[in-house]
């Protein structure tokens, strides 16, 4: 998007922004394993209901079935996973968009409007699952208010959910410059950064599902 | 050794070499790591004042039993803010000031590897610093201590505007630390002179690439603490609430956890500045330097592995309390390391007593005091009869005082040469030095005393007859002389800024890249990128480290002349600062704030991005 920063010399010879955003990368773990970390200390440790893995049931008799719905979350881990899958032939797409296209196959797979559509509707597609799954915990009872679970859980996988809109956003706004003026091999390095985000995002969706919702 | 001749003295101006770059707007739109560092400097030590008032204002309060001076609300609004302010508002913004002024010029490079996201690390910073500075003269200011512990920083028990201000603050100067760790870390990797390896950078800049680490792997932690509280405060969450069965030490776990490292993102610059000081005035290489370069590395990891030493009191139980003790006392050694190598420095060297020297020693010294009573905390034992007693406002101020604000001092005599193109007055900063160091030793020393007679932290006042009397007024003396030695220092400053005798290139005969070039450097630093081939060019370099000094130490050639291309001015990363602290200020003061700084920052973030850093290269 800024011009390009590989006419100046570099000590690696990467360009600087790949190691930017490593750094950042490094950063965000830190963030998130402070935010899981307080989930798991936190686990078991509400007074009331609802709770993640075991039912409730209140003083008033209100009964509560455990929250997590383990199935509809691995069909949203499976679709965030196949985001990743897409978003590396988006890169591989841009990177050899000047090789001929000789079949519908190479014309399928080189076609980086294609897959950063395909991986921006998989990872809209994985917020749908968690509006879905937010307003139903709220209809149930488990509002961020409600106990420890409620407040560690929503901000946990809320911040999560937040990281997946920035990268949505971050994706769209790489399909306008390819509708614009088409993406080819020398913005092959801003798509690598955007996937690496996107990438690193999915990683930590793999270790919130294996934490939260897998182990009891 | 075989030292490269350059002009010392030389030219007659001291005027930089910047082409249409003066007035206010040239200083908005700067993205010029010189000015940026520049800025920072002024801003910090603006802070850094403010910060000596609040001190001033606590020590005329504890000057006599029963004071009241201010009232126990007040009080409790002025130690927060000292805190705060010196900590996160001028010691922390002071490295940075020489982060961004030295690192590009000690590792050969024309500036850091993203100039608009330096300066917008500058402008959140400037902001968020107003941010949680002004509610003091509304009396609103955070009133919680710098470590702010939940669950007494919560709602129930904090209902008022004060610690809203405080949460929201830090995390706007969080954003601001963040983004300079990205900037540097990447800066310090990637734009490395030709022949600049790792091991021939200068030790200030490995010693800020260790900080950086700190920061980036820090500041998450406390991040999260902090959207913690502000969600506690705000939407009603539980996080620290205890009746809901919330750990009443989570706050003091993930505070720590940053705040250690805290403590050596707070040293390690001024560690690296005195390693620059102590062989320029002792006219030879630091000694061991790879052993400084590891030492450092080791202090930062140990750093994250000691937190819990903060936390003796609240009861770990004996395995808890052994490890995090032990590892206290292991970080003693890398500490006391660095020590014997800046007196082997000096050992058999030329000694030249310039005001820089001094504080370098005087660091050398008041730090080693400060060490040893923090070892004598690593014990849990004795550290439950210190904790929360002056006793540990005097180890802390022996090291943050006597350590970074000395090593700042020092780095400020040596390079405010480089930065104005002048010397600071040497007559007046011996006596700035010398009321500097009786004011310090005078106001903490005695507070080993009224502390362990047992008096608390943080009461606004107190009883005579209980043994404190006496120190603390030795105490008070000690830091109204402190206030003497800070108005020298800020004559001599703005003094010498306008009238001190012209520097030229390298004026203190050093051995370091950033003195092989004019003062102040021009815009684009090195007229040609040098290459180096040992750790000090001036002083032990083959004849490619002499070329290319003799080429950078000529002046008046502009950078257009040169065919070097820089970054265009540009206001944008300065909006999105302003937008996105207007964003957070929706918070506190209206909602539809939150909307308009979001879509202000939005619009300008892209703008931002969508424009082109630099001319198109020929």
């Amino acid at each position: 998007m800024s011009a390009p920063a590989a006419a100046h010399y570099t000590s690696t010879g990467l360009d600087s922004r790949k190691i930017a955003i490593w750094a950042f990368i490094g950063s965000e773990c830190m963030l998130f394993v402070s935010l899981i970390s307080t989930y798991l200390i936190y686990k078991g440790r509400s007074i009331v209901g609802p709770f993640p893995h075991e039912a409730w049931t209140s003083p008033s008799g209100q009964h509560f079935k455990p929250i997590l719905n383990i199935p509809v979350t691995s069909a949203s881990t499976f679709v965030l996973l196949m985001s990743s899958l897409a978003m590396v032939l988006a890169l591989s797409a841009v990177q050899n968009k000047e090789l001929p296209k000789r079949t519908t196959g190479d014309r399928i797979l080189g076609s980086s409007k294609l897959w950063l559509w395909m991986t921006a509707l998989l990872g809209t597609t994985f917020l749908g699952f968690q509006a879905f799954e937010f307003t139903s915990f709220v209809h149930e009872g488990l509002t961020i208010r409600t106990n420890l679970f409620g407040s560690s859980f929503f901000t946990l996988t809320g911040f999560h959910g937040a990281h997946v809109t920035a990268g949505v956003i971050w994706l769209l706004t790489l399909l306008a410059i390819d509708y614009r003026r088409g993406l080819g091999p020398k913005d092959a390095l801003n798509v690598d950064i955007a996937a690496l985000y996107w990438h690193f995002v999915d990683v930590v969706w793999i270790a919130i599902f294996t934490l939260v919702y897998l182990i009891k | 050794m075989a030292t490269t001749a350059l002009p010392t003295t030389g030219t007659l101006t001291a005027a930089p070499a910047y082409e249409g770059q003066s007035g206010i707007w040239s200083w908005l739109t700067t993205v010029d790591h010189k000015r940026i560092g520049v800025l920072y400097l002024f801003t910090a030590l603006t802070f850094f004042l403010i910060g000596g008032l609040e001190a001033e204002i606590i020590r005329l309060q504890l000057q006599g039993p029963n004071g009241h001076v201010v009232s126990a609300e007040l009080y409790n609004q002025l130690f927060t803010m000292h805190g705060t302010t010196m900590i996160f508002l001028a010691i922390m913004p002071l490295s940075a000031a020489f982060f961004n002024f030295l690192i590009p010029l000690q590792i050969g490079a024309r500036d850091v590897a993203f100039p608009r996201l330096n300066a917008f690390s500058y402008w959140v910073y400037l902001f968020g610093g107003i941010f949680i500075t002004l509610p003091i003269l509304f009396n609103v200011a955070p009133n919680g201590g710098w470590f702010g512990y939940a669950p007494l920083s919560t709602r129930p028990f904090a209902p008022g505007l004060n610690i809203d201000f405080w949460v929201i603050g830090l995390q706007i100067l969080g954003v601001s630390s963040l983004a300079a760790a990205f900037n540097f870390i990447t800066t310090i990797i990637n734009l490395r002179a030709p022949g600049m390896t790792l091991m021939r950078m200068p030790m200030f800049t490995w010693m800020s690439f260790v900080v950086q680490f700190l920061l980036v792997l820090a500041f998450p932690v406390i991040t999260v603490a902090l959207v913690f509280l502000l969600f506690d405060r705000f939407f009603g969450t539980q996080f620290y609430e205890i009746a809901a069965g919330a750990d009443p030490l989570l706050w003091q776990h993930l505070f720590w956890i940053f705040g250690h490292p805290e403590v050596y993102i707070l040293v390690l610059p001024a560690f690296g500045l005195v390693s620059e000081v102590l062989p320029t005035f002792s006219s030879k290489p630091l000694f061991g330097y790879p052993v400084m370069v590891y030492s450092g590395m080791l202090i930062g990891v140990l750093g994250f592995g000691v937190w819990a030493h903060h936390m003796f009191a609240v009861g770990m139980g004996p395995i808890g309390d052994s490890v995090f003790s032990l590892v206290t006392m292991l970080i003693a050694i890398p500490t006391g390391v660095k020590i014997f190598n800046w007196i082997a420095t000096m050992a058999q060297g030329q000694l030249r007593f310039t005001t820089s020297m001094m504080f370098g020693i005087g660091l050398i010294a008041l730090f080693t005091i400060g060490g040893i009573s923090g070892v004598m905390h690593s014990s849990p034992p004795a550290d439950l009869q210190q904790t929360d007693t002056y006793f540990i406002v005097a180890h802390f101020h022996y090291v943050l005082f006597g350590g970074s604000i000395m090593g700042i001092f020092a780095g400020i005599y040596l390079y405010f040469p480089k930065i104005t193109g002048r010397m600071l007055d040497e007559g007046l900063g011996k006596i700035h030095f010398w009321v500097n160091f009786v004011g310090m030793n005078l106001t903490f020393f005695p507070m080993h005393f009224s502390g362990m007679l047992g008096m608390p932290r943080r009461i606004y006042t107190y009883d005579s007859g209980q043994g404190w009397d006496t120190f603390n007024m030795m105490s008070s003396i000690g830091a109204y002389i402190l206030a003497v030695a800070t108005m020298i220092f800020v004559y001599n400053f703005l003094k010498s800024r306008k009238h001190g005798a012209i520097a030229g290139a390298n004026p203190w005969g050093a051995g370091t890249l950033e003195w092989t070039i004019p003062s102040p450097p021009p815009e684009y630093n090195f007229a040609v990128l040098p290459t180096v081939t040992s750790r000090y060019p001036l002083w032990e370099g083959d004849e490619r480290d002499a070329e290319s000094a003799r080429i950078n130490s000529q002046e008046g050639k502009t950078a257009d002349e040169l065919h070097i291309v820089l970054p265009y001015n540009t206001i944008k990363p300065m909006i999105v600062a302003g937008s996105m602290v207007i964003m957070f200020c929706g918070l506190i003061f209206a909602k539809p704030l939150i909307f308009i700084g979001a879509a202000s920052m939005v619009v300008s973030l892209y703008s931002w991005l969508l424009s082109p850093l630099e001319p198109e290269h020929h």
